[in-house]
């Protein structure tokens, strides 16, 4: 059996070597993000920031033109991670949605959250928050394994500059 | 570097018309945040703008020790395509005109 995680096997396909409760957390997720997106949180701020950062009028006219599309954009690549949690191989678009779908739960988890650059040190158990950080440790480390696997074939490409 | 001294001319002055204003180039800058992957925003700076491992190395490197980086400039849409591009892939970008 290959390592745990996700690799190309060269042929545009990847492996996903996962356990299956980590598959089923994965095709759970979707949903409660879909929840917090109905429910118009406040922390989905970091899904959708301002295109400017001093110009009101601007951001409304930026909104409107490409607001939906974010949405839509965003609300495919976790249905997309939904529909292939548990599949052994990905074509190079699937895995490009789970990359999308886990950077989208990252965004909302870390900010409810409020992680910071030093909350990437060792868990305390007594910290209430402690269950849902280690769900954002597990999510950053598979996002980590599918950019590694995704950027095999991009430095094959560019071996030479 | 040498210098060649000639008579001073009194150049026009510029004026700054609303052409030129329109002219000047907008810049798309790609802000650090603690969430985004290392690796990550280097994959994406990658994909989207087709720079080299080293170029979109060199501009995450950029964000992550300076707070920021200008990543792409042109016309108004094409800063707002990138910008748009930035944020469907979860970054925080932002524009402004140079």
């Amino acid at each position: 059996m290959s390592r745990r995680g996700i690799s190309s096997r060269g042929d545009g396909t990847y492996r996903v070597e996962l356990p299956e409760e980590e598959r089923d957390v994965l095709a759970a997720l979707p949903d409660q993000l879909r929840e917090a997106l109905d429910a118009g949180e406040p922390t989905l701020y970091r899904l959708f920031p301002p295109a400017h950062s001093d110009d009101d009028a601007a951001n409304e006219d930026y909104a409107r033109l490409v607001g939906r599309g974010l949405v839509d954009g965003k609300l495919k690549a976790l249905a997309e991670l939904e529909r292939t949690a548990h599949a052994k191989r990905l074509d190079e678009d699937e895995l490009g949605s789970w990359l999308g779908a886990i950077e989208s739960l990252r965004l909302v988890l870390g900010t409810q959250l409020d992680v910071t650059e030093e909350s990437y040190g060792p868990l305390d158990a007594a910290d209430p928050d402690a269950p849902r950080l280690a769900l954002y440790h597990w999510l950053s480390w598979l996002q980590e394994e599918v950019v590694q696997a995704l950027s095999e074939p991009l430095e094959r490409g560019t071996a030479t500059d | 570097m040498s210098q060649v001294v000639e008579a001073p001319v009194r150049a026009p002055q510029p004026t700054f018309e609303d052409d030129q204003v329109e002219d000047r180039p907008w810049v798309v800058i790609v802000w650090n945040d603690p969430i985004n992957l290392m690796s990550y925003v280097t994959l994406v700076l990658q994909k989207l703008f087709g720079y080299s491992r080293s170029k979109a190395t060199q501009l995450m490197l950029q964000v992550h020790n300076d707070g920021k980086a200008v990543v792409s400039s042109g016309t108004k849409e094409k800063a707002e395509l990138d910008v748009s591009r930035l944020h469907a892939h979860g970054l925080w970008a932002t524009m402004r005109q140079d």
